[in-house]
């Protein structure tokens, strides 16, 4: 086998070493696979271990495949190849942590507590009205359901959390498609399929040439997603997130970043299938839940950092947000600005217009009002359907209501 | 083929491309174990130029795929010429009682076929099998990258009317990408990897005197110096190498031979190209950074 061939005698040893360096890098979190491996050892023996720096590019140039890993993987390197045993304490240590994710097992945990009614400590106590409208049977009548979406996500119990999270999965969105320059086979299409129609007309040794046609190819538009999770917000953005993960498991291209004090992207949590496990990624990598709001200096970072990156081909970027800025509001007009031009559509959600005759006073309202396409509510179930069903509509249709409310 | 990265490193110089030695290894490691180079990187630092650069070092015919959106097989691979095949049709109904059989045969053999890069790629001089250079990768939609998977995993490329072609010796792929979007893993998984990052000073000085021989030594060093700074900014779109070489070849231009805050607001606009970026650097911001520059140049000398 040709990865024997090691240039050094010790290349058994080296093999193995970089074996668990591969090892090494998975734990932390770094998609390397058997193949990545097998490519490193290949590349050893045509570069040579000869120079420090060499090893290091070429072991970066076969484990990293996107420019967030540089990091990681420099440490690691630095790391490991200085003294192994140290990296294999440390991943010792981290093994068990890494092997006891235990997804299925975690899941039933966080389920058998609620069902013990130690679930969900923080939701806050009901009025007695609405304790009495939210006796909801287990089966979950049509009625019942017709309640819930009515039902603001800051009052709502632990029990009806859980369900109005299933009526949030079963949402299905009539999505809007968006144009593009692919051609596909349609018989009603504007431009001739030429290979089709020789094709076809070959069929008949070329006594008739029947037209075949394509038209554009649709799919559905990126779609951006830019959560809120500040102290006012939480409540919202949690029920959100649900929305969120049926959205994202639903379609492909779609991007979720929260924001607080500092943007933090989520797509590649969210992409996990089981919500539970997939939230309970996302509140391991969110440090600023609940905090301050910075909405001004995290869309700047989301111009400055993301923008050119997820806003190509069309996207569509939802932002929710209550637009109470904690840090005052010079930049917010200008990046918000600067967002809605680099973006195909801009659909605001706001929680606070749940109250009627809600007028935008605070001035990071007043500041990201000018700026977008689209200023929705978000603040239940019923909405989120609204919300689903607007994004389904061309795009003209869609500013004609936004005039009407 | 070069034997070793220094090698390698040496003839891109020799050629005027004076690369990382990260982007050597992956470089020497793509052309010795046949596998595509996958390039990211801010646009202007010479992802595209390696590519010209190493047809050139290496002899190689370059064959270049621009992609963009809606990009197809068509105008990637390999098209049939219809107008060609009509006329045929025609003049074999001319003819009579042609042989209908072998008409439809006829209709799609290799000399209606019109090669685009990727098809020339592989149907390249064995002895020299060509550069080929998919740039911008990020332009074009995933329906062309799950159709570039075939293509680069095997080096073949299926046309169904005439069966698989199969590259005789597999052509040397270079793919970039300026991250408009991420590229599918499956793509990932069979290049190798190189983020390309802008140089450090020493390194962009030596391109900056490689590619404006001319400029005078201060002038070089100042330039290198402000936008070494500038790249340290807050910036929406940081100055590239490209952006350098032009500024000072604009700057060599209008003869001078050192930086003074008057031509640098002049010419702002060749580095910078947002106007938000231009309106914050321009004026005391551009003079004070220059006066750093200058301070660090006269205590280092």
């Amino acid at each position: 086998m040709s990865l024997l061939r090691m240039p050094e005698a010790s290349s058994g040893r080296l093999a193995e070493n970089v074996l668990h360096f591969g090892r090494v890098l998975r734990a932390a979190g770094m998609p390397v696979g058997t193949h990545q491996v097998l490519a490193a050892l290949e590349a050893l023996r045509h570069a040579g271990i000869g120079r420090r720096e060499d090893f290091y590019w070429t072991l970066a140039s076969v484990f990293i495949d996107r420019r967030e890993q540089r990091e990681l993987f420099d440490q690691a390197f630095h790391m490991f190849w200085r003294d192994p045993d140290l990296l294999g304490r440390i991943l010792h240590m981290m093994l068990p942590r890494v092997e006891g994710l235990q997804p299925e097992r975690d899941k039933a945990n966080r389920r058998l507590q609620e069902a013990f009614g130690r679930g969900a400590p923080e939701a806050p106590r009901l009025e007695q009205q609405a304790e009495r409208e939210i006796e909801i049977d287990a089966l979950l009548s049509f009625s019942s359901r017709e309640l819930l979406q009515r039902m603001d996500f800051e009052a709502m119990t632990a029990a009806e959390l859980a369900a109005a999270r299933q009526l949030i999965a079963r949402l299905r969105l009539p999505l809007r498609e968006a144009r593009t320059r692919r051609l596909a086979p349609d018989p009603r299409g504007r431009h001739i399929d030429r290979r089709a129609t020789l094709k076809a007309a070959i069929a008949s040794y070329g006594d008739v040439i029947p037209l075949r046609r394509a038209a554009p190819l649709r799919v559905p538009p990126p779609l951006v997603i830019l959560v809120d999770i500040s102290g006012s917000m939480s409540r919202y953005a949690r029920m959100f997130l649900h929305f969120v993960h049926a959205l994202s498991n639903a379609r492909r291209r779609v991007s979720v970043l929260l924001f607080g004090t500092r943007l933090t992207p989520i797509t590649r949590e969210l992409r996990q299938r089981d919500v539970d496990i997939a939230l309970e990624r996302v509140s391991a990598r969110v440090a600023d839940w609940a905090g301050g709001t910075r909405i001004g200096i995290c869309l700047r970072d989301f111009n400055r950092l993301w923008s050119r990156r997820l806003l190509g081909q069309n996207a569509c970027v939802l932002l929710l947000t209550d637009g109470l800025d904690r840090e005052g509001c010079d930049c917010l007009a200008a990046e918000m600005e600067r967002l809605h031009k680099s973006c195909r559509q801009l659909i605001w959600l706001n929680p606070l217009l749940r109250y009627d005759g809600f007028e935008p006073r605070a001035a990071g309202i007043l500041a990201m009002r000018p700026h977008v396409d689209l200023f929705l509510p978000a603040h239940n179930l019923e909405s989120l359907a609204e919300l689903g069903r607007i994004l389904a509509q061309p795009v003209a249709a869609q500013r004609e209501e936004a005039r009407a409310a | 083929m070069p034997q070793t990265i220094d090698e390698l490193q040496q003839r891109l110089a020799a050629a005027d491309y004076i690369a990382s030695r990260g982007l050597a290894t992956a470089a020497f490691l793509a052309l010795r174990m046949g596998r595509p180079l996958l390039l990211e990187g801010e646009a202007g630092t010479g992802k595209t130029e390696i590519a010209k650069v190493l047809a050139a070092v290496l002899g190689r015919q370059l064959i270049r795929l621009q992609c963009y959106e809606g990009l197809d097989l068509a105008a990637a691979a390999y098209e049939w010429n219809y107008p060609r095949q009509m006329i045929e049709i025609r003049l074999a109904e001319a003819g009579g009682a042609a042989d209908r059989e072998r008409l439809a045969a006829d209709i799609f053999a290799e000399r209606f076929l019109i090669r685009r890069p990727l098809l020339q790629a592989l149907q390249g001089d064995p002895q020299a099998p060509p550069v080929l250079l998919i740039d911008e990768l990020d332009r074009t939609d995933e329906p062309f990258e799950a159709y570039l998977l075939e293509v680069l995993s095997d080096f073949q490329l299926s046309i169904p009317e005439l069966g698989t072609i199969c590259a005789a010796s597999a052509p040397i792929v270079v793919l970039t990408s300026n991250r408009t979007r991420e590229i599918h893993d499956a793509v990932k998984r069979r290049c190798l990897y190189h983020w390309v990052d802008y140089p450090d000073a020493a390194r962009e000085l030596e391109i900056v005197r490689r590619k404006a021989p001319g400029a005078a030594e201060r002038l070089s060093r100042e330039i290198v110096g402000f936008v070494q700074r500038l790249r340290g900014e807050d910036l929406f779109k940081l100055p590239g190498v490209a952006e350098t070489i032009d500024w000072t070849r604009s700057l060599m231009e209008l003869d001078r031979i050192c930086l003074d805050p008057q031509t640098i607001n002049d010419t702002l606009g060749v580095l910078l190209k947002y106007q938000d970026d231009i309106a914050r650097i321009k004026g005391s911001e551009a003079a004070s950074i220059l006066a750093q520059v200058q301070a660090e140049l006269a205590a280092g000398s």
